[in-house]
């Protein structure tokens, strides 16, 4: 890496998804547009290692797809607009999706945004975070 | 003579649409935040304008990561409605206004904003939601769209500064298109939110309040915010309220009337703002 570690890197619990990751992630990304069309959907759903050797990805990255390792598929490039596709194909919604990132039961996660959302106190920096 | 007779900025969470698409708008969940854009609802029947332009962003549904333009102008005659993982949103067809786009693009580019030319794409929730809660649910849009997709996906998005002058372009574009149209301008997204990660579902409510507020008070304020701010205060998602910042840029420097203000907690993942605002001397003088 030629590059100095950018601001960003510093918030807790968070993957921007910067050109880097884009890049690492492209085929990924790639597979997870793919989901946009219902016929590709259910034939990913039938056998979906087959289906995901129709991209080139990394074997890290399919073994991420089919655990639904959400915040693995984040680190390894995956952009969660396009993650969404994966959790939408499972009948699931973002906010299953966001409560398996967050590693609490989606009726927990559902509640603290009733009440009002996550608050950024804690979550501005790693520091503040361990704080 | 075409003008920018009001900006309309409003979240467009994609649970807005599936809660209207499912008939779910009297479930207690949804009740206030339906209620809430209801004056805004019966203001654009009344209001009634001809054009809308419509600042959002695609989800990775139009564009995959082939081609990602950071500023994507659409030209087409019409726009189909996405499927974006769930089927297409049983919404109309999005009509556009070619002629006028093509004007746009001619006036953007000469005063040096590189727009990407799009004469064919589907757009996704970042438009149509924001068309729902403001029409309702038509037979046909009553009105003709266009669309401006931003990049606010891939790091960096452009800064609010570079949009609030890209708005500032954009009214003397319209303003400059030899044809009496009552025209307004959409800027959507946000506010503050995040779906990413273990800090998912972050909420900032004074930094919603403070921006809706500076919209009229102090917008060149807004303009400043660095990317890293609303990312750390507002969550990795929030973003996307620089599009708001196209909106606000187009409608001038002088004084603005807020005809309608609301804002609620949560809508799935998000909080949701949403303002309609009029330019007050220019609304006498047309």
């Amino acid at each position: 890496m030629s590059k100095q570690p950018e601001e960003y890197e510093d918030i807790p619990g968070t993957w921007v998804f910067d050109a880097e990751r884009a890049r690492q992630g492209y085929h990924l990304n790639a597979f997870l547009y793919s989901l946009m069309s219902a016929q590709n959907r259910a034939e990913f759903l039938a056998d979906e290692r087959k289906y995901l050797q129709k991209f080139p990805m990394t074997e890290a990255q399919r073994d991420a797809v089919v655990s639904r390792a959400w915040n693995t598929l984040l680190q390894l490039g995956g952009v969660s607009y396009a993650l969404a596709k994966l959790a939408f194909t499972d009948k699931k919604s973002y906010q299953f999706m966001a409560s398996q990132m967050v590693g609490i039961a989606e009726s927990d996660y559902v509640k603290m945004m009733l009440a009002g959302g996550r608050s950024p106190d804690g979550w501005r920096s790693k520091s503040e975070r361990k704080g | 003579m075409a003008k920018i007779i009001a900006g309309i900025g409003t979240s467009h969470t994609p649970a807005i649409g599936a809660a209207l698409d499912n008939g779910k708008t009297t479930e207690p969940y949804w009740t206030p935040l339906f209620k809430g854009y209801e004056p805004a609802k019966k203001w654009m029947a009344e209001t009634a304008p001809d054009v809308a332009i419509v600042v959002y962003n695609d989800h990775v549904n139009a564009f995959d990561f082939k081609i990602i333009p950071t500023f994507a102008l659409g030209c087409g005659a019409e726009f189909p409605i996405a499927d974006e993982g769930w089927g297409a949103r049983p919404v109309p067809v999005v009509k556009g206004y070619p002629e006028l786009a093509a004007h746009m693009v001619q006036s953007l580019v000469l005063d040096e904003f590189d727009m990407t030319i799009v004469n064919e794409m589907q757009v996704d929730h970042g438009l149509t939601v924001p068309m729902s809660l403001l029409y309702g649910q038509p037979k046909a849009w009553p009105v003709r769209v266009i669309p401006l997709a931003v990049n606010v996906i891939q790091y960096p998005a452009p800064t609010g500064h570079r949009c609030y002058m890209l708005g500032k372009a954009i009214k003397k574009a319209v303003e400059s298109w030899d044809e009496d149209l009552r025209v307004v301008i959409f800027g959507t997204g946000g506010m503050s939110h995040q779906i990413q990660g273990p800090r998912a579902g972050l909420i900032n409510t004074p930094f919603d309040k403070a921006f809706l507020d500076d919209l009229t008070r102090d917008p060149e304020r807004l303009s400043r915010i660095p990317p890293i701010e609303y990312l750390r205060d507002a969550g990795a998602e929030a973003i996307e309220l620089v599009m708001w910042l196209i909106m606000r840029g187009a409608l001038g420097d002088g004084e603005l009337a807020v005809r309608h203000r609301f804002y609620h907690v949560p809508a799935s993942n998000t909080a949701v703002g949403h303002i309609v605002l009029e330019p007050v001397l220019e609304a006498a003088d047309a």
